[in-house]
């Protein structure tokens, strides 16, 4: 344990898995909150499958495999999916689980086609693009690290200047739209700085899991809480852990794809939180339920 | 039968079986539970494969069925304890179970031919080399043969549950009512929805199969009201991406799954602009159609308002807050509707014009 502790902070590798997964784990919570909050938790998966059509454009129009351009080329591919996602629900009898899925599988499908005219043209420099799949954070280097600390501090930074708005966007719209906010300007806002965290993520966890590093610590966050700001902050701490063990387990014991461990740890949070959080617990629903059925079989003081 | 015709029939049932029960799933808003079930059927066959030592047809297939049942019991269950709504609980329950499949495939099955990129992607061009061999009597590509099979199930299903399943999609209240269970039914869908998966993604991978799903029958939703003929249509369209897809792929050489995707999603863009119903240019043309008809009906409640003054262009403009071209628009309208007329820049209404101001007044008044 000791040792491990001691790799992390002097082992170049390690430390960088660790800051990536981190990063990734406490912007993916706090975005995923509003995501959650806003009944939107599957946009994440949506955006994440559609990431990977941006990733294959990027590399074959620039050749280049630098994380940065990748994950422009994914976020402006996410954007597109986002904005035919709301133009199709808005416009068309089509409902919103169908439009996501429509966009999901068919952006992914692209993915594939390009993946594989990749793969056949023959370009040496290919290898390593369908680690975006799974996720390989062994491969994480240095100016990987900066890049999504610069990107993720951004997007925390603008959660913490517009706190008040969002908080009010996510609980009630209407409101917010009657006081005069930009309601629909604040809804793309939001949306982008999930496609952010998204595309941190990629690396990290891959295409195919990064939903639930969205849903899964704001839905085990929302347990311990009714206060948003805790929420986030605690959203951002399971995140955290989650992202730093998994990632963890992976890079020390060989072959284990990062995306699957760090989703395996994250459900063990989500699980531990439903049933022993305090107050919301499954376990002390079940203990007040026995007493109280105990106590009107007895006919005892009510 | 050659490699190319078993790949197009085997993408041809794949569409079918898919198409048949996608439209159900996109009438009853849970595209994203097929997408659910697609991924967390992994754990059954990593689970099917350890138990039968070795991939095993039927083993397979009760596996995944189990692990897609598992699924929408736990996406549920988990709604029900009303901790988590619907979206988050499949967000947490199927990102789960595909780890923990991916889990146990890395941990113990590292080195056999299992492989998660496999369930992703699929590979129909494998379908002719995948054979059936019963008793040492080879039948045929395994996968074309299994399809076809869910394919004839899946619209026996349909066939036979048609009425119940038509009115638990659109009434469940009324299928309740009278004697339906629609639990029983939407545990029934969803077992057709696993076995279809498990069937589907050997050939086209995981997530291609939510495409073949929900794609198709998305586009027929766009093209008719009629349930029967949504059915029709879904399978149609699924049937013709699935065989231009083939063709397409062949030709620049990429994944065939992957181009039936995008040749579904172009026929879903196609439906989405021009379908003659529900299609975004129908929906405008109407829009802009019926912004006329208000405008002109508008001009002619206007002129009679103020029956004493003559309007011209200039203070019309500016009464009604229009802009001058569009201003021109009504009036031309109206002028070849006989209800207003210009005499040197003014503009009065016309005798047929004063009927019709009467006429919108009195539609306009309330019911007594």
């Amino acid at each position: 344990m000791l040792d491990l502790l001691h790799d992390v902070i002097f082992d170049y590798t390690l430390r960088n898995v660790a800051l990536g997964s981190a990063l990734l784990g406490i912007v993916g919570g706090v975005l995923g909150s509003f995501a959650v909050l806003r009944r939107q938790g599957l946009l994440g998966d949506a955006l994440a499958h559609t990431a990977l059509p941006g990733i294959c454009l990027a590399f074959m129009l620039t050749g280049l495999r630098t994380p940065l351009v990748l994950m422009a080329g994914a976020a402006i591919t996410g954007w597109i999916g986002t904005l035919i996602i709301i133009k199709v629900v808005q416009d068309t009898r089509i409902s919103e689980d169908s439009a996501l899925g429509i966009v999901l599988s068919v952006f992914f499908g692209i993915g594939i086609v390009l993946l594989t005219y990749i793969q056949q043209s023959n370009n040496a420099n290919q290898a390593g693009l369908d680690r975006y799949l799974f996720g390989q954070a062994a491969t994480l280097v240095q100016s990987h690290v900066i890049t999504m600390a610069v990107l993720g501090g951004a997007a925390l930074l603008c959660v913490a200047l517009l706190f008040k708005e969002f908080k009010l966007l996510s609980f009630d719209p209407e409101f917010a739209a009657s006081i005069g906010f930009p309601v629909g300007k604040l809804n793309v806002l939001l949306t982008s700085l999930i496609v952010i965290a998204v595309v941190i993520g990629l690396q990290t966890v891959g295409v195919v899991l990064m939903a639930a590093m969205l849903v899964g610590p704001a839905a085990a966050a929302r347990q311990w809480t009714n206060r948003l700001s805790v929420m986030l902050g605690l959203a951002a701490l399971f995140g955290a852990a989650a992202g730093v063990s998994g990632a963890m387990i992976s890079v020390t014991a060989s072959r284990l794809p990062t995306g699957p461990m760090v989703i395996l740890c994250m459900t063990a949070i989500v699980i531990v939180s439903l049933l022993f959080a305090p107050e919301r617990g499954l376990v002390w629903d079940a203990v007040r339920q026995r007493s109280s059925r105990r106590r009107i079989l007895q006919g005892g003081p009510g | 039968m050659n490699a190319e015709q078993t790949i197009l029939l085997t993408g041809v049932f794949a569409a079918s079986s898919c198409a048949l029960v996608g439209s159900f799933l996109v009438l009853r808003k849970m595209a994203m539970m097929a997408d659910a079930i697609s991924h967390a059927i992994l754990p059954g066959l990593v689970l099917a494969y350890f138990l039968a030592n070795g991939p095993n047809l039927v083993f397979g297939v009760l596996g995944a069925s189990l692990a897609g049942l598992t699924t929408v019991f736990l996406v549920e269950g988990l709604q029900r304890t009303g901790r988590v709504k619907s979206d988050a609980a499949i967000g947490i329950v199927f990102p789960a179970l595909f780890a923990l499949g991916t889990f146990m495939i890395s941990r113990y099955f590292a080195n056999v031919h299992l492989d998660a990129d496999a369930v992703l992607f699929g590979e129909i061009a494998f379908a002719p080399f995948d054979r059936l061999i019963v008793a040492g009597v080879d039948y045929g590509s395994q996968p074309m043969i299994v399809l076809g099979a869910i394919t004839v199930l899946n619209l026996a299903l349909i066939l036979f549950f048609y009425k119940e399943l038509k009115v638990a999609t659109f009434d469940p209240g009324l299928a309740a009512a009278i004697g339906f269970s629609p639990v029983m039914l939407h545990y029934g869908l969803m077992t057709a929805v696993s076995m279809t998966t498990v069937g589907a993604f050997s050939a086209v991978g995981a997530i291609l199969v939510v495409a073949l799903m929900i794609v198709p029958a998305a586009t027929a939703y766009l093209l008719t009201d009629r349930l029967a003929l949504m059915i029709g249509l879904s399978v149609g369209s699924g049937v013709v991406s699935a065989v231009s897809g083939y063709y397409l792929a062949v030709l620049i050489d990429v994944s065939i799954s992957g181009m039936m995707t995008v040749t579904a999603g172009a026929l879903f863009g196609l439906a989405a602009l021009f379908s003659p119903s529900h299609g975004l240019v129908a929906r405008a043309i109407r829009r802009s159609k019926l912004r006329e008809r208000f405008a002109a009906d508008l001009l002619v409640m206007h002129l009679s308002h103020h029956r004493t003054a003559a309007e011209t262009f200039d203070s019309l403009a500016a009464e009604l807050n229009w802009s001058p071209s569009w201003l021109e628009r009504v009036v031309n309208r109206s002028t070849q509707e006989d209800t207003i007329q210009v005499e040197s820049e003014a503009v009065r209404l016309t005798d047929n014009g004063r009927l019709a101001a009467d006429r919108i007044a009195a539609s306009l008044e309330p019911a007594r």
